[in-house]
């Protein structure tokens, strides 16, 4: 079971729900919790001590200079401008290629090779016995989100539960997070940019056929416009977290709501089950 | 040795193009007679990305050994720079004419 957290709108406490969801689930259950925010992860800020699990590195070309004719041929085929040939050597510039293989292919004298480069690294702590950690960590400057994202899922893959922290936004990171989950918690909270946002990612969630519900974070009890939003597009609001000073005091000093608040590690193990119930799974 | 311009237009009297990569066309002279020998017309400037060093590769390929234009990006510039070709500011110069005047004439202003 992948339960993916999103949102559209950065800043809404995605996070804040991944964590409390996984904290609260672990007092019962084993759980995997994946940071999949690889350019903004945040999770190690609640479970620090992450062990390096090695770098995660996309493949970059390299060119035989003895066997290179200098033919144009890579060059001309590489649409990012990434791999040149010039008066007398191919120059390469790493952060335009987009890792497609195309040069190498065609190369008329197999002169291009393919070597890893490191775009970032994985991490893994296990905070408590019933809890492992994962985060996807991005280098900064790099722009292959993804391969990051797709590298901490495949480190998390198991039987069990997993919930996976995405990233904010609608493009490939979110795609790359939501791909093969069996439900997604949309967090918005009721603000105009909350509701345009959750609108796009309902309607991505909806375009790659994965269930979801919604969770209104930071509510002054005037959510009408969202929850019309939900009526009108059949998502059930899961839960409604107030704009609370002592919530957002537990929050900023890196503390787990849920393991400080009995009612609130039962509103979120209650969260779970209406989260599995959309799935339409009983078990 | 063949000199060429970024330029809005095909002919001298064209106006320079500011730009490197996305030039509408390159007019080419030949430094030897002072003639225009080419103007090509730029095939890559409306890509996504990666414009400068394609646009490079190219220039290479036709044997150009300099270039005058308004401003180079820094993949272009990287590209100039490893391929050896020197790139001068075509600065306050009204035609292509007028810039490769100014070149002969050796008041521009060397960037790569």
């Amino acid at each position: 079971m992948k339960i993916v957290v999103a949102s559209g709108k950065g800043g809404t406490g995605k996070t804040m729900v991944a964590v409390n969801l996984a904290w609260a689930l672990s007092q019962s259950q084993e759980i995997h919790l994946i940071d999949c925010d690889a350019e903004e992860p945040n999770v190690h800020l609640f479970y620090p001590g992450g062990k390096d699990e090695g770098p995660v590195t996309v493949k970059v070309p390299e060119v035989d200079s003895e066997k290179c004719t200098l033919c144009g041929a890579c060059g001309e085929f590489c649409r990012y401008g990434a791999i040149s040939v010039l008066t007398e050597s191919v120059m390469f510039q790493a952060h335009l290629c987009h890792s497609c293989g195309g040069c190498m292919l065609s190369c008329p004298v197999d002169a291009i090779t393919e070597v890893p480069r490191r775009i970032g690294m994985i991490t893994r702590s296990e905070p408590s016995p019933t809890l492992t950690v994962i985060s996807g960590i991005l280098d900064e400057g790099e722009i292959a989100a993804p391969a990051v994202i797709k590298a901490a899922k495949e480190a998390g893959e198991w039987d069990g539960v997993s919930v996976l922290d995405g990233p904010p936004g609608t493009a490939c990171p979110v795609i790359e997070t939501m791909e093969g989950a069996d439900v997604c918690i949309l967090v918005t909270e009721s603000t105009p940019s909350g509701l345009a946002d959750l609108r796009r990612a309902a309607h991505l969630a909806e375009a790659l056929g994965i269930p979801s519900g919604v969770v209104i974070n930071r509510s002054d009890k005037e959510d009408g416009p969202t929850l019309a939003f939900c009526e009108e597009e059949g998502l059930p609001v899961l839960l409604t977290i107030p704009f609370d000073r002592e919530i957002a005091a537990i929050q900023n000093r890196g503390a787990i709501l849920c393991s400080e608040k009995e009612e609130w590690k039962e509103a979120f193990a209650q969260l779970y089950e209406d989260t599995i119930a959309i799935t339409g799974d009983i078990s | 040795m063949k000199v060429c311009i970024t330029s809005k237009g095909d002919s001298p009297e064209s106006v320079p193009e500011n730009r490197f990569g996305r030039t509408p066309f390159f007019v080419v002279y030949d430094d030897e007679t002072g003639n225009v020998i080419e103007a090509i017309n730029n095939s890559s400037a409306n890509d996504a990305s990666g414009v400068g060093p394609k646009v490079v590769q190219m220039l290479v390929s036709k044997g150009v050994n300099v270039v005058i234009t308004g401003q180079v990006g820094g993949n272009a510039n990287k590209g100039l720079e490893v391929a050896g070709i020197p790139t001068y500011a075509f600065g306050e110069a009204k035609t292509v004419a007028d810039a490769y005047a100014a070149y002969k004439a050796g008041t521009l202003t060397r960037i790569v």
